[in-house]
């Protein structure tokens, strides 16, 4: 591993992928909020159900998950050529590329971009990466407002809020809540607002239109781009996008290097995958595609800024690498029991959910998020609702045996998670030891009530801090095997 | 070393791993990964010539095995034209069938219905006789705010995706910028049968020749799932889609 040590991660001090809260913490303190709790449940339910219907429609939704693993892993696998081919046809249609080590070097080529065009306001499509370098704080140190136009970014940004989910940044919050938002920040409201959703998305078209029709600048991120044709895709549902592509004069799209796709006939497949596993849609409203600029028509300076961050790091791990084939669709944090219950915010990182424990650790390095990769119980609904296939359950597996290592390296002492580890290995290699250690498991049943063992005396209650142990049964499946067959071994 | 440079030998190092990977203790996920890649595909320190989209068998037509997902529909005529209508409906666009002799009176009774007094039009769509009492301005690079003024737009397309209910415009003039079909707040779209195609993939392919337009892929009118997901119809972009599917 001593390999990965030359690919500098995300840089701290700048952007949103760590919290100094552990996991744990965090979880606990959401786990204590009612409200949080019945909005989420109430939220990924209704979102796995048309997921699951619109994903039954297609006979052959598991050929397009394994088109789009291969074309992400093909992707990974020639990135150099890939990008710079990216490069050449943006170049060749009028655009200008730029490239950023990390945060603060795509933030300061940004704000440096929006400066130069005199603009104090630029209007932004919702974007997961903006947002994972900080540009908002960038650009308000240079003085200058950054409008979010996505309904949900609108409702954590005038809610002084972070977003909790990557589909939907606001699922936190209910339509009450979300009223009283409206009324209390936005100026010209009017004050008879009811917390209908049509109301409510009403008041935010009203509120954006004019931010619109006089924007000078636009910022996005992109969901795909072709490295074939030049062309940036960008996929939404409320025409918010649409208006930050096409009606300012300048156009800056910041992406991370791992969005890119060899061929436009990729397309074929992502825009099935995608909608299908975000929305529960066959199609989102809204899809735009441009490649440079066209005279006449949209903006007529257009700037892509792509952005490593950390993403080297992660190419770097032959078993960590999938996560960057994630095309940030959300469906795993939907079927996930522990997100569900936790909600966004306790991961700490703009990438919650699944994906985020399996994302964030490998873009910082796994010792600033290093209770995420612990943040799953491993049940594997994530691997099968992933459109790209990618195996969350053994990257998680992978992170924590890495931290596991790392920290003994750095350290020169065993972790509590080595200790433990060592100390079954050892006992599971033998099988008198194993036997023994099983009958010995047995006493626990006096703990035990309801078949759950809720508290261990130390070390072992570091386990059941987090989490129950089952009570062994009354009889183990060796001394079953031995009183049924006789003893063979 | 320029932050381009540096980023592409970091990318370089990373991949560089990838010919002595298999001795590498990377767990089981690695051997599962490394085995679900395409057979096909090459290595990133081989195959240096050619597009970057060589590489990797996805694209039919780029491989010789089939990429297993379907590339073609088997509709065609009216049960195609009917799989349209139905996907558009189902994602609150209103459709109105009519056939090309039909055509101009289907136009005019839209706009009637709507009211629209005023819309715009790009220079390159031909209507078969302006309706009675309705001024077309013609879009020779009107402001937003002139847009926001008028009460509907017309365009052709250039493509339609019967499974996903999905219209497809590629700037050609008789579509026009897209600002027009985005900011007036009634869009009347005209499609034709032979724009008409079953599945994703074949749209995709029909585009491959206008790649390098602006182009935009309109399913229903705009739409929000931000409130608690559930779905309301109408935020920024045109909060009614008409299409009259002609043929």
């Amino acid at each position: 591993m001593t390999t990965f040590l030359g690919f500098p991660t995300a840089p701290r001090g700048v952007g949103h992928l760590r919290t100094v809260r552990p996991f744990p913490v965090a979880a606990r303190q959401a786990l204590g909020d009612a409200q949080l709790r019945r909005n989420i449940g109430a939220a990924t339910a209704t979102i796995r159900a048309k997921r699951a219907s619109v994903v039954a429609e297609l006979p052959d939704w598991e050929a397009l998950r394994s088109a789009g693993q291969a074309a992400k892993a093909s992707a990974m696998r020639s990135l150099d050529r890939c990008l710079v081919e990216l490069e050449s046809q943006v170049q060749a249609r009028g655009g200008t590329v730029h490239w950023a080590r990390d945060a603060e070097e795509a933030n300061r080529i940004t704000t440096g971009l929006v400066a130069a065009t005199g603009a104090r306001e630029v209007v932004k499509v919702k974007s997961m990466v903006t947002d994972e370098i900080g540009l908002n704080e960038a650009l308000a140190a240079a003085g200058i407002t950054a409008h979010e136009t996505d309904l949900a970014e609108l409702i954590i940004q005038l809610g002084h809020d972070r977003p909790s989910h990557i589909l939907v940044p606001a699922i936190h919050r209910n339509r009450a809540e979300i009223r009283e938002i409206f009324l209390h920040e936005m100026a010209d409201v009017d004050p008879a607002l009811t917390d209908d959703p049509h109301a409510l998305a009403e008041a935010a078209r009203l509120y954006l239109r004019r931010r619109f029709l006089t924007a000078r600048v636009g910022i996005s991120g992109a969901n795909f781009a072709i490295a074939e044709t030049g062309t940036l895709c960008v996929v939404e549902s409320e025409g918010n996008g649409r208006m930050c592509l096409t009606l300012p004069d300048t156009l800056i799209t910041v992406m991370g290097i791992e969005k890119v796709l060899p061929s436009w006939n990729d397309l074929g497949v992502f825009l099935q995958l995608l909608p299908r596993s975000s929305t529960g849609e066959r199609m989102n409203p809204y899809t735009s595609m441009w490649t440079g600029v066209t005279p006449g028509d949209g903006p007529q300076q257009f700037h892509l800024v792509l952005l490593d961050n950390g993403r080297t790091a992660a190419l770097a791990d032959q078993t960590g690498r999938q996560a960057l084939h994630c095309i940030r669709c959300s469906a795993c944090m939907n079927v996930c029991p522990v997100y569900e219950r936790a909600g966004g915010h306790a991961y700490g990182s703009v990438y919650p959910g699944p994906i985020g424990a399996i994302i964030s650790p490998q873009l910082t390095g796994i010792e600033d998020n290093a209770t995420l990769p612990y943040a799953s119980s491993l049940c594997g609904a994530c691997a099968d609702v992933c459109p790209v296939k990618i195996d969350i359950p053994s990257v998680l597996v992978h992170l924590r045996a890495r931290h596991v290592e790392e920290a003994r390296r750095t350290r020169r002492r065993p972790s509590a998670e080595a200790v433990s580890l060592a100390a079954a290995s050892w006992v599971m290699a033998d099988p008198r030891r194993y036997t023994a250690a099983l009958r010995s498991a047995r006493m626990g049943r006096a703990l035990g009530r309801g078949g759950r063992i809720r508290l261990l005396p130390p070390p072992l209650s570091r386990w059941t801090s987090a989490r129950d142990a089952p009570v062994p049964p009354a009889k183990t499946f060796r001394d079953w095997w031995r009183d049924e067959h006789g003893d063979t071994s | 070393m320029n932050a381009r440079e540096e980023v592409l030998a970091r990318i370089r190092a990373a991949l560089d791993d990838d010919g002595q990977a298999n001795g590498h203790p990377g767990g089981a996920a690695s051997a599962a990964a490394a085995s679900a890649a395409p057979a096909s595909a090459a290595p990133a320190s081989a195959g240096q010539a050619g597009p970057a989209g060589a590489a990797h068998g996805t694209a039919p037509g780029c491989d010789d095995s089939a990429p297993g997902y379907r590339t073609r529909g088997d509709l065609t005529g009216v049960p195609l034209l009917d799989l349209l209508a139905d996907r558009l409906t189902d994602y609150r666009a209103v459709v109105r069938r009519t056939t090309e002799a039909e055509f101009g009176a289907a136009v005019s009774a839209a706009l009637k219905q709507r009211g629209a007094r005023r819309v715009v039009v790009p220079p390159g769509l031909s209507l078969p006789g302006l309706p009675a009492g309705v001024e077309t301005v013609i879009d020779d690079g009107l402001s937003p705010q002139e847009l926001d003024a008028v009460d509907g737009v017309i365009t052709g397309a250039a493509v339609a995706i019967a499974e996903t209910g999905t219209i497809v415009l590629d700037a050609s003039p008789d579509q026009g910028r897209r600002a027009i079909s985005l900011v007036p707040d009634y869009h009347l779209c005209i499609v034709h049968a032979a724009q008409a195609v079953e599945e994703v993939p074949e749209g995709v392919a029909r585009l491959a020749a206008r790649a390098h337009c602006p182009l935009t892929w309109i399913s229903g009118p705009s739409a929000t799932s931000d409130i608690e997901l559930r779905r309301v119809e109408g935020v920024h972009g045109p909060r009614t889609l008409e299409v009259i599917l002609v043929g």
